[in-house]
């Protein structure tokens, strides 16, 4: 779950990192407002859950109220990778001599936490991974024993530097490990982080990334920096036929129907389980399908939540036939499923054996699903036809 | 042989009493695997399907040989089940659960490397040498366990539990069957990679070949191609890569906690053409699976 | 929506013994099974399609005194 760059920096401020005197604004009075407030040069720049928002236009400078409250009018109107901007962080501008980069995230290799860190910040840093690899540090640190600044002093000594700065940079990164390890981080990342003309180091940005599972841990925080529970904070804003399949999801703890991505085309897949969905999803497409939605079950859902999913996907305008399809299961049963997804068919109000396309669920208890689905006309097939020939068979029965 | 478990392996399951645990305790009974019984603190003194439930991990390892745990409790509480069991000299220990935190992953292993032992998951569904031993969920019931798992020839590794089935299926049907199987979980970190079982498949006389079930997100794919360049393993690979249309969506997460794209190393392309410089084979679907590794094992 | 899939057949001796009847009740793993307040045993339309053919309830009951029809299977 990511933070806005405004939300990030108070959960910084809290581990003594030093930051530019800011103010957050949702219309761009307030904007010009906090100028003034601030008293002279400033930045403002977009609220939004992107990254490349000084190339989108989404950060200008301004030296008044007046012009802060035009940039400010211009940002909260401008989508960067089709989001919308919660608001502006309006930041006194401060002349920056260095920058630096600075990271902390997991890595799945080594399987404990690492800092990576730079005295190239505020450009790309899988360049300076990739051009100057003496000018980038990675130093692994146990996620069992607290946090010792040793390891963000040798970070930073690492890319040569020394003196005064790397004191202060040491306490930075010290801080930004700790943050990351207390509050359950996938990522804590400043970039760029600044050295002043009158010598001193600050934040200049801050991406966080908390762990979704950790998020009830944290919910104090939360509320302090005020984040709904609700908002789910992914890549995208949610459609309403996401959050629709969200709450079947969560009306029902009895397995997993849910998971859903809407996609812009005619075929509505219910497929499972989590890898069984991203195989499926692949075939599809390379059978010159065009899905409808990604989703996963699993778990064995009830009856009545495989059919409240089924149903949603067949009042979506855009579904034109439906496809039922799993790796073969181990703990869902066939007939279970097979029973959800004819109820739903039926109660959206369409013949399940014109609306499915194919059913190809093979496991456990598929004796009696395929009993169940011959019933109701349901072409289906079992494991000896593959996950890619099924989705074959439903793709081309689309055209027809 | 095979890797892991075999028909000699004792075992027991914390969390037995779940739903879930439950219905596998009867299924790793069925299939004939020693399960000496299980840990639900409070339930002492309770059977399920006739095996005895305690309190405590200790409780089975001070008056028996346990040689592997299952750990089939809520997220809340499997960090501290993971401890229990190494602290008490269990030396393989398959974690089922999902959505534990990273964190906590990251504390349970660095501990379970310190004290030598091998953790499977998490987010996994077991280990399963065919004809010998199931130890976890993998496969479900006997029958259909016993169907879609032959005895064989080729290692199975996946970063998906049922997806570990699909393609044991397709190893079986087509005649060329299953050595041991491991889900290995679904987690940004697990216990064990790809590269981190391969020595033991290496060693393993059973085992003529590997198949692997991968996806976008971290970086598995590249240090199994690492460890294949460097050990001089002769073992052939055939991978296949679910989630290619990911490539198209960074920052969005399909599938499993470890599945998302953010930067182009977790791509599918990449990892692919990563696996295929190294000279492991990468499958266009699952069928072709059985057919790549014969013509690699014959080559 | 009326049940499509399973149907419970409940023999009328099963209300003779109210601790079978209550038995029902708990064993059933969907809740197929509530009492009316007259205490008989009866089933509840909205869970039938739940049933998992655990066959439990059979189990809890003499022969013949609980039968459960797929409907599909007619």
């Amino acid at each position: 779950m990511r933070f806005y760059e405004y939300e990030a920096k108070q959960v910084l401020a809290g581990y003594g990192v030093a930051l530019p005197q800011r103010e957050f604004a949702t219309t761009a009075d307030a904007a010009a407002e906090a100028t003034s407030k601030l008293g002279g040069p400033v930045v403002i720049k977009s609220q939004v859950l992107s990254g490349g928002r000084m190339k989108a236009g989404g950060v200008k400078f301004a030296d008044t109220p007046e012009e802060a409250r035009d940039h400010a009018a211009a940002i909260l109107e401008l989508t960067i990778n089709g989001l919308e901007p919660a608001g502006v962080l309006v930041e006194e501008k401060r002349s920056v001599e260095q920058e630096y980069y600075a990271a902390v995230t997991y890595d799945g290799r080594a399987k404990r936490p690492l800092i990576i860190f730079s005295d190239m910040g505020g450009i790309d840093i899988e360049e300076v991974a990739e051009q100057y690899p003496d000018h980038l540090s990675r130093t692994h640190f146990s996620a069992s024993r607290p946090f010792s600044d040793f390891t963000a002093k040798v970070a930073v000594a690492s890319v040569g530097v020394t003196g005064r700065d790397l004191n202060q940079l040491t306490r930075i990164v010290a801080g930004l490990a700790r943050l990351f390890l207390e509050r359950d981080m996938t990522l804590a990342e400043i970039n760029p982080i600044g050295k002043l003309d009158d010598g001193s180091i600050i934040a200049l940005d801050c991406h966080l990334d908390m762990e979704s599972e950790a998020r009830n841990t944290h919910r104090a925080l939360l509320q302090e920096i005020g984040v709904p529970d609700d908002d789910n904070r992914q890549a995208r804003p949610p459609t309403q036929f996401e959050i629709d399949a969200a709450n079947v999801d969560a009306a029902d703890t009895r397995g997993v129907a849910g998971n859903l991505t809407q996609f812009d085309g005619n075929l509505g897949l219910i497929i499972g389980a989590g890898g069984g969905s991203l195989t499926l999803f692949d075939a599809v497409r390379a059978a010159g399908g065009s899905p409808a939605n990604y989703c996963e079950i699993g778990g064995n859902p009830s009856v009545s939540k495989a059919a409240a999913l089924t149903k949603l996907i067949c009042e979506q305008p855009q579904v034109e036939k439906i496809a039922v399809m799993m790796n073969v299961v181990s703990n869902t049963r066939v007939d279970i499923v097979a029973r959800g997804v004819i109820k739903g068919c039926i109660e959206a109000g369409f013949d399940p054996a014109e609306k499915i396309a194919i059913f190809r669920i093979p496991g456990s208890w598929e004796e009696e699903g395929f009993a169940l689905l011959e019933k109701y006309g349901v072409e289906y097939v079992d494991r000896s036809v593959s996950m890619h020939e099924a989705a074959e068979r439903a793709v081309a029965k689309m055209g027809a | 042989m095979s890797i892991l478990v075999d028909e000699n392996t004792t075992f027991i399951i914390q969390g037995i009493t779940g739903r879930e645990a439950v219905t596998m305790a009867r299924e790793v009974l069925d299939y004939g695997s020693k399960l000496l019984g299980g840990v639900t603190p409070g339930r002492k003194g309770r059977d399920v399907h006739g095996v005895p439930v305690e309190d405590t991990v200790r409780a089975f390892t001070e008056r028996e040989r346990v040689d592997a745990s299952v750990v089939s409790v809520p997220p809340a509480f499997a960090a501290d089940a993971v401890n229990e069991a190494i602290e008490a000299g269990i030396k393989l220990i398959i974690v089922v659960t999902e959505r534990i935190p990273r964190k906590q992953v990251a504390q349970f292993v660095e501990y379970a490397q310190q004290e030598g032992v091998r953790l499977i998951g998490p987010n996994c569904l077991g280990v399963i040498s065919p004809g010998k031993s199931k130890v976890g969920g993998v496969g479900g019931a006997v029958d259909s366990a016993r169907r879609a798992f032959v005895p064989g020839s080729i290692g199975v590794m996946s970063r998906s539990g049922g997806m570990t089935v699909e393609i044991a299926n397709s190893l079986s049907e087509a005649g060329l069957g299953v050595s041991t199987a491991v889900s290995i979980g679904g987690d940004a970190i697990i216990g064990s990679t790809y590269a981190e079982l391969m020595p033991l498949f290496d060693a393993d006389e059973q085992t003529k070949g590997i198949a692997i079930y991968s996806e976008p997100g971290g970086r598995a794919e590249y240090e199994l191609a690492d460890y294949m360049a460097e050990s001089g393993s002769k073992l052939p690979v055939v991978a296949f890569m679910a989630g290619r249309f990911m490539d198209e969506m960074p920052g969005m997460r399909f599938g499993h906690a470890g599945t998302i794209v953010e930067g182009k190393a977790d791509t599918t392309a990449e990892k692919i053409a990563n696996l295929e410089a190294i000279g492991i084979s990468v499958a266009e679907r699952i069928e072709d699976i059985p057919r790549l590794l014969k013509e690699r094992i014959e080559g | 929506m009326a049940a499509m899939f399973i149907r419970v057949d409940i023999a009328d001796s099963v209300q003779d013994d109210p601790a079978v009847c209550q038995q029902l009740v708990e064993v059933c793993p969907v809740d197929i099974f509530e009492l009316d307040d007259g205490g008989r045993v009866r089933t509840v339309e909205d869970n039938l399609d739940e049933c998992t053919l655990c066959d439990l309830c059979i189990d809890a009951t003499q022969p013949g005194q609980i039968d459960v029809v797929k409907l599909y299977r007619e």
